[in-house]
C-alpha cells in the first residue's frame, strides 16, 4: 500500500461526519489566496466543479480532497493533514456556520517515504 | 493615550429596503472580538430567504435609483462622505475591536481612505461622459451608459469599511442598487455605517445582509436577480462564484490576494539618507493591518551584494514594532483577525522551520501583556528560497521571507515565479533600472519606490490567479453598467435590400 498524501484528525472526521449528516456527500478542495485562503475547503459533492488542472489526492473520511496542479507543485513533498479549529471564515465551505474551520497541518515526507508515496491523478 | 473599547446593541439585524429587518429564521450568530475574544454583539445570520427580500428590495428601487440626474447621485455619494468623515472616530473604534486591527491604521488609513472612494466617484460621474461618432454623413453612433440594475457584493474581512467603500462606490455611482453581504468576522462598520447614514440613500439602494458563506454567500452569488456578482477572498471560492455567474451568465469580478514581491536593488544602499529610511519603511510594511492584506510585500528580495548591511538594518525596524492595545495609538500591530487565522499562521511558522528556513526574528506567538486572550503574533522574517511553500502561499499573517539575489534577470525571475500578480514593490535609484522592472512583473500593482498606498484613481486588480478587473479607478465602472449602442439614421432612404 503506497503511503497517503492526506490524512485527517479525529477531530475532522467527527465535522465531517456531522456535516454529512446534514448535506449529503462532501468534497475538499486545498484554496489559495488572500482572506480565508491556504485552507481546506468543504463543499458537497459535485457543487465545485473540478476543472482538467486540478489533481486527487486521495480520499479523507470518504472525501475526495483535491487541489490545483500549480498549487500541488509546493505540495508534493508534503504530507496534508486536515484538522479543525475553532473559529470564522468568510469563504462558501460548510463547517463555518458551525464556528469551525478546517485547516491544514504539514509533514514533510522523508526522502524514503517519498518513493512510496500514493501518485496523484488528474481529478477529471 | 488608549482610546476606549465602543459600546454596541446587544443584536444587530439585516438592512433591506431601508429598514432595519430581523432574519427571517430567526438565526443570530456572536460576534466576538479578537483582540480579547470578548463578547460584541449578536449578528443576523441570515440565508436565502433574506437574500430574496434584499433582492427584491434592491429591484424595486433600482428603476428610480437608475435614472435619477448624475448630480444628484454625485451629490448623494458625497454626503456619504461626509458621513465617513464626520464619524472618522466612531467607525475606526468599532472597526479595531470588531476585526483586530490598531486604531492608528483604522483612523488614519482605512476609514479616510474609504470617504476618498466616494468622493472620487461622485467626481468621474460629473466629469465623464459617452461617446458618440459620425459613422458616414447620415449614421451616427452614439455609445451611451445604463446601470446593470442589482449587483450582488461579498466583502472580505481584513479591511472591512474600506474594501466595501471600493465596491459601493462603483457601483452606486454607475446607477445600481446593491445587496452586499458582509464578511461574518467584520459586520460592525458597515452596521454602523449603515445607521449613520440613515436618510442620504433611498430604501432599497444599498441593502445589507450579514451571514455565512455557505447560508448567504451563495445564495446571494447565485442569485437570478443580480445582473453581476463582485468578490474579494480566496481561489476557491472565486472558481465557485465563477461557475454562478456563468451558470446565470452575468459578469463577475474577483480580488483573490497575492504573494507579493518586494525588490531592493543595490542602489538602495548607495546612500545613508532619507530614501534608504524609506526603502527601510518599505521592507516592513508586511506587517500593515499585521499581514492581512492581499498586497503585503510578503517576499523580500534583497541584491546580495547588500544583503547582509540591509538586511540588519531592517531587522531593527522590525524589531521596533510596537505591540500592545490595539486601541492606543502608539501601538503599531494588533491581533490576528480570529482564531483560525491565528492558527494557520502559526502552522505556516512550523512549515517555515520544517523547511529548513532561516528564522531571523520572531516566529512565535506574542504574549500581550494588556489582552492576554487576543490573538497575536510576533512580526516574523524568514531567510529561505522561492520554492518553499511559505515563499509561494498566501499566509496572511506578519510574516515575510526574504532571499536573495545576484543580478536584474534573476530578480525579475523569483518575481514572477508565482501563482500570482497582485502587487509588487521595486526600490531603486536608477530610473532606468526601475522601467525594467516596473514594466517586467507581472502585476496590476507596481509600487516603485514607496509602498502600500492606495489613493483613489490609481486602478488596483490582479493579473494571473490574482483576480478579474480593477477597483479604485474610473474603469472600475464598467463593471457595473452595460454600454448601450444607439445607431441613428438621418437618411430618409431605404437601405435597397428588400
Amino acid at each position: 500500500m503506497p503511503l497517503e498524501r492526506v490524512s485527517v484528525t479525529e477531530a475532522a472526521a467527527k465535522v465531517i461526519e456531522r456535516l454529512r449528516d446534514k448535506h449529503g456527500e462532501l468534497m475538499f478542495h486545498q484554496s489559495g489566496g488572500c482572506c480565508d485562503g491556504s485552507a481546506p475547503m468543504c463543499f458537497l459533492a459535485g457543487e465545485f466543479r473540478l476543472g482538467g488542472r486540478d489533481l486527487y489526492l486521495g480520499d479523507i473520511h470518504g472525501c475526495g480532497f483535491y487541489m490545483h496542479a500549480d498549487q500541488f507543485e509546493y505540495y508534493k513533498n508534503c504530507h496534508t493533514i486536515v484538522d479543525v479549529v475553532e473559529g470564522r471564515g468568510s469563504s462558501f465551505s460548510l463547517e463555518i456556520p458551525l464556528g469551525l474551520r478546517f485547516m491544514i497541518r504539514t509533514r514533510l515526507f522523508t526522502d524514503e517515504e517519498l518513493a512510496d508515496v500514493r501518485p496523484v491523478e488528474p481529478a477529471t | 493615550m488608549a482610546y476606549q473599547r465602543p459600546e454596541f446593541k446587544e443584536q444587530y439585524e439585516n438592512y433591506i429596503g431601508g429598514k432595519w429587518v430581523a432574519p427571517i429564521d430567526g438565526n443570530y450568530f456572536d460576534n466576538h472580538s479578537p483582540i480579547d475574544k470578548s463578547f460584541i454583539a449578536r449578528i443576523a445570520q441570515s440565508n436565502e430567504k433574506d437574500v430574496d427580500a434584499a433582492v427584491e428590495a434592491a429591484t424595486a428601487a433600482a428603476p428610480a435609483w437608475g435614472k435619477i440626474s448624475i448630480v444628484e447621485r454625485s451629490a448623494i455619494l458625497n454626503k456619504l462622505a461626509d458621513c465617513i468623515e464626520q464619524n472618522v472616530e466612531a467607525l475606526a473604534l468599532v472597526e479595531t475591536c470588531d476585526i483586530g486591527k490598531c486604531l492608528r491604521e483604522t483612523m488614519g488609513a482605512d476609514i479616510p481612505i474609504s470617504a476618498g472612494e466616494l468622493r472620487y466617484f461622485a467626481g468621474v460621474i460629473r466629469a465623464e461622459a459617452g461617446s458618440i461618432s459620425d459613422i458616414d454623413e447620415n449614421l451616427v453612433s452614439q455609445e451611451v451608459h445604463e446601470p446593470l440594475g442589482v449587483v450582488g457584493q461579498i466583502i472580505p474581512w481584513n479591511f472591512p469599511l474600506l474594501m466595501a467603500s471600493w465596491k459601493i462606490a462603483p457601483a452606486l455611482a454607475a446607477g445600481n442598487c446593491i445587496v452586499m453581504k458582509t464578511a461574518e468576522q467584520s459586520p460592525m462598520s458597515m452596521l454602523l455605517l449603515l445607521e449613520l447614514m440613515e436618510g442620504i440613500l433611498p430604501p432599497g439602494v444599498l441593502n445589507v445582509v450579514t451571514g455565512f458563506g455557505a447560508e448567504c454567500g451563495k445564495p446571494l452569488a447565485s442569485h437570478p436577480g443580480i445582473k453581476k456578482v463582485a468578490f474579494t477572498g480566496e481561489t476557491s471560492t472565486g472558481r465557485l462564484i465563477l461557475q454562478y455567474a456563468a451558470d446565470n451568465i452575468i459578469p463577475a469580478s474577483l480580488e483573490l490576494g497575492g504573494k507579493a514581491p518586494n525588490i531592493f536593488l543595490e542602489s538602495v544602499m548607495d546612500q545613508d539618507d532619507e530614501f534608504l529610511d524609506k526603502a527601510i519603511e518599505g521592507f516592513v510594511f508586511f506587517v500593515l493591518s499585521q499581514g492581512q492584506a492581499c498586497t503585503s510585500p510578503t517576499r523580500a528580495l534583497i541584491h546580495e551584494n547588500i544583503y547582509e548591511k540591509f538586511i540588519e538594518k531592517c531587522l531593527v525596524r522590525v524589531a521596533a514594532v510596537k505591540m500592545g492595545d490595539p486601541y492606543s495609538l502608539e501601538t503599531m500591530m494588533g491581533a490576528q483577525s480570529s482564531n483560525d487565522q491565528y492558527q494557520k499562521i502559526m502552522s505556516y511558522l512550523d512549515i517555515g522551520k520544517q523547511e529548513g528556513a532561516e528564522l531571523l526574528i520572531g516566529g512565535e506567538s506574542y504574549d500581550n501583556e494588556v489582552y492576554p486572550d487576543g490573538y497575536y503574533i510576533q512580526p516574523t522574517v524568514f531567510k529561505g528560497h522561492n520554492k518553499m511553500r511559505i515563499f509561494q502561499e498566501e499566509i496572511f499573517g506578519p510574516v515575510l521571507c526574504v532571499t536573495t539575489f545576484k543580478d536584474d534577470d534573476e530578480a525579475l525571475e523569483i518575481a514572477n515565479d508565482t501563482q500570482y500578480g497582485l502587487s509588487a514593490g521595486v526600490w531603486t535609484r536608477d530610473i532606468h533600472q526601475m522601467q525594467k522592472f516596473t514594466r517586467g512583473i507581472e502585476a496590476g500593482r507596481v509600487f516603485a519606490n514607496c509602498y502600500h498606498t492606495y489613493p483613489a484613481g490609481a486602478s488596483f486588480g490582479g493579473y494571473k490567479n490574482s483576480g478579474i478587473g480593477r477597483e479604485t479607478h474610473a474603469m472600475a465602472l464598467d463593471h457595473y453598467r452595460n454600454t448601450k449602442n444607439i445607431l441613428i439614421s438621418y437618411d430618409k432612404n431605404r437601405q435597397g435590400f428588400f
